[in-house]
């Protein structure tokens, strides 16, 4: 097995899926001549041509709208939105359109589109590069939501976004791009979306988390570990559909819940987690549960200091856990 | 500050309660958890603990009036905020007795019924509720999780000793302390209260110490009656002292009984999830018998002696810190699989503390399956109210004399009658207990259940 960081991951999932299929196409911003941002697509649109590697004004409505069109009618559009800080202008054409196709048509019509885009901070992004935006999105039904933060994730599940019949957002979190590196299996394969993966086992607490925040859940857990006590961590992967069987399964083991994110706490994923929980296994729960998230402020600031603020880190996520095993 | 007290919600299904008699009036001094009300409902009676101490202000509720749960009945002037000098022993703050008044007022963890006169109501029937009292408090709380095991496994969160934060008692201290049974439970307290290390193997008799209870019942105390074990002990002396009890004894041969339960017990478990006992196959034959013999389905009344209408079979069923005797209604009506079914049903709500009033109600003779244990012979108390109990004693394997003075070895039962001697005599009585042997040695070795 090839050992790759999430940028390869996810580039040689695209180049696999354009050779595969030729109603696979990408379009965005600087997703041809200069090969994506991360340069994800670089050299692609030398290979595919400008008709499937499509360079788009900075329209993200257009974007989304135009890829929704383009999945109805039968081919496979893979959109990427540069940033998700700017995928706000594609909100009708994500929520209103891509997401209500299905029902709107009676099942006539489907819409296999995958929107792309690198999300989160943690790299001095500021304002502009750094939010989350998953949440926004969590609430509509019809619309997939996929996080994954290993490598050999990215790949199985970016494989099955691909192939599924309705819209998916695809997130990569962008601090993950370089830093998080892993093998991935070779050849074609896919993940089931809505389906969570225990990355460490344990029997004192279990930890649900996504994104590059899963990294830093499983550092604190090993630092747990080598202070004698047990923890769980679950890797959500999907935000949405929600894996209630893993996440139940684990809290009827260990009885209690840490849910960390990265974005605000107020209204985000792990308030649907905790009220699922709360009405499946309040039972079972030995412990209040409990949220570490980022502070109810507008935004990650630029400062470092304000960066650090917002953001968690290993060391406070090991604080939690600690207080929650000995509660 | 005044407490608003309110009609405490006195069981699961329970939505009203009766004031039963005012043990203060208004003027009266007291105390934080000293009874002020004896409230009772269809399914208990109860003394309540006052959550404050203070001064009895106002009685809102007359004696024999019924009201709703949550309906204020008293009004109490804490102490403290009325100004007067505050006994020096415990003064409650606001908060606490916020807590306290919720905490009187909820629902009271099934399984664990409201001591009468306990010194720590709020740390035993309390949870954690952290809008009120300091954080600290809430630590303390009693987690759904272990509420949950405690009931399951019928350990008193009281008897142990919490390892969690504050000295919480977590979830896996109720799985330990269940694990290890009652007295080593005690054995564990000790262990950790007074550090005598993990790793020292609990002593295998250890001396019972900590709180006394039915569970835990400490030498030289006084076990605080719960409501549960006051009712039975009033019932018992009620039945004893109305009714004149006559005794009465047949041996039966239940070995065809015994062929046809082996034949279909396990297909009827695979089939109903419940196990096939002898019980549903004597219950049918008591509801023939008592066809036959209506007098015993009678109850001693001022008026004369009623016969009932319905037959509704109670079970008597043992459980750790009490009785209770859920009822089949109509058991006349239900075949034997329909029979072990309802039993089934009772028997397991019982032993999760799930029966309801209802399934305690209006019956009218009593089945006590005493030999699970391996009693030979018993005298029940009869259910007062009722005109008999009649026991399956335990099921033995003899040699006896059958037909042409041949030796077999049977599978023999005793069957014990205690009858009420005002409503039925020897007479009817012995014909019921022959009836009953009758139509248990014609049941089997085969049939629909």
């Amino acid at each position: 097995m090839a050992v790759m960081n999430n940028v390869e991951a996810v580039r040689a999932t695209l180049y696999d899926a354009m050779k595969a299929d030729d109603r696979t196409l990408i379009l965005g911003e600087d997703v041809g001549a200069r090969g994506n941002v991360f340069l994800i697509s670089k050299d692609f649109i030398n290979e595919f041509g400008p008709d499937r590697v499509i360079d788009t004004p900075i329209a993200e409505a257009s974007i989304v709208g135009i890829a929704v069109g383009m999945a109805m009618e039968g081919l496979r559009p893979i959109a990427e939105i540069q940033f998700a800080d700017f995928i706000y202008p594609a909100f009708n054409q994500i929520v209103g359109e891509a997401a209500k196709t299905r029902y709107r048509s009676n099942g006539e019509y489907t819409c296999p589109l995958v929107i792309r885009t690198p999300y989160g901070g943690g790299v001095r992004g500021a304002l502009s590069h750094s939010v989350s935006i998953e949440a926004l999105f969590y609430h509509v039904p019809g619309l997939k939501i996929v996080a994954p933060s290993f490598p050999a994730d990215v790949k199985g599940l970016l494989n099955a976004a691909i192939d599924d019949p309705d819209p998916v957002l695809f997130l990569e979190h962008k601090k993950t791009y370089r830093l998080i590196k892993g093998e991935v299996p070779e050849g074609h394969y896919t993940i089931p979306l809505g389906k969570a993966d225990v990355k460490k086992a344990g029997t004192q607490l279990t930890v649900v988390s996504y994104g590059l925040y899963v990294h830093w859940a499983l550092d604190a857990a090993n630092q747990l570990e080598s202070e004698g006590h047990s923890v769980e961590v679950i890797d959500l992967r999907s935000i949405r559909p929600m894996d209630k069987t893993t996440i139940l399964e684990s809290v009827r083991k260990t009885r209690k819940l840490l849910i960390i994110h990265e974005d605000n706490k107020f209204g985000g994923i792990g308030a649907e987690i905790s009220a699922m929980v709360a009405e499946e296994a309040l039972f079972d729960l030995d412990a209040p549960i409990r949220r570490l998230c980022a502070p109810d402020v507008p935004a990650m600031g630029y400062a470092e200091p304000l960066e650090h603020e917002y953001m968690s880190s290993p060391a406070l996520m090991a604080d939690a856990m600690r207080e929650m095993v000995k509660f | 500050m005044a407490t608003t007290i309110t009609m405490p919600q006195l069981g699961e299904t329970v939505t009203e309660g009766t004031v039963e008699r005012w043990l203060k009036q208004p003027g009266d001094a007291v105390e934080k958890y000293e009874a002020f009300v004896e409230v009772s409902t269809d399914k208990v009676n109860s003394e309540v603990p006052s959550p404050v101490t203070g001064t009895i202000k106002e009685l809102l509720v007359q004696e024999g009036t019924t009201v709703p749960t949550g309906t204020p009945i008293a009004v109490i002037e804490d102490v403290t905020a009325a100004g007067g000098s505050a006994p020096a022993s415990s003064t409650a703050p606001p908060a606490t007795a916020d807590a306290m008044a919720e905490s009187a007022n909820a629902e009271p963890v099934p399984g664990f019924n409201i001591p009468q006169t306990s010194p720590k109501p709020a740390s035993s029937n309390g949870h954690a509720a952290p809008s009120v009292g300091t954080p600290a408090e809430a630590l303390r709380g009693v987690s759904p999780a272990v509420r949950r095991l405690a009931r399951e496994h019928s350990v008193d969160i009281r008897s142990v000793t919490g390892t969690g934060t504050n000295g919480r008692v977590t979830a896996q201290d109720v799985v330990t302390a269940a694990s290890m049974g009652p007295a080593a439970a005690v054995a564990q307290s000790i262990a950790v209260g007074t550090n005598f290390g993990a790793a020292a193997p609990p002593p295998v008799a250890a001396p019972r110490t900590g709180q006394t209870s039915y569970g835990n019942p400490v030498p030289g105390t006084t076990i605080p009656l719960t409501t549960s074990r006051r009712i039975i002990a009033e019932r018992m002396v009620e039945s004893k002292h109305n009714a004149p009890h006559a005794w009465s004894m047949v041996e039966v041969d239940v070995s065809n009984v015994w062929k046809w339960r082996a034949r279909e017990k396990d297909r009827f478990e695979a089939e109903t999830g419940y196990k096939l006992t002898l019980l549903p196959f004597f219950i049918r034959a008591v509801v023939e018998s008592i066809a036959s013999y209506p007098l015993m389905n009678a109850k001693f009344v001022p008026e004369g002696i009623y016969v009932n209408k319905d037959v509704n079979i109670g079970i008597a069923i043992g459980l750790a810190t009490n009785l209770v005797v859920p009822v089949i209604k109509n058991a006349d009506k239900l075949s034997i699989k329909g029979l072990a079914i309802a039993a089934g049903d009772l028997i397991d709500r019982a032993r999760k503390n799930k029966l309801s009033a209802d399934d305690v109600r209006d019956g009218t003779f009593t089945v006590n399956n005493n030999g699970a244990n391996g009693s030979w012979a018993s005298a029940p108390i009869i259910n007062a109210g009722q005109a008999g109990i009649v026991t399956m004693e335990t099921v033995v394997k003899k040699p006896v004399v059958v037909a042409d003075d041949a030796i077999a070895i049977r599978h023999m039962m005793n069957s014990c009658l205690s009858l009420d001697h005002r409503v039925v005599d020897g007479y009817v009585a012995s014909g019921f207990l022959a009836d009953l042997k009758k139509r248990l040695e014609a049941m089997g070795p085969t049939g629909t259940l």
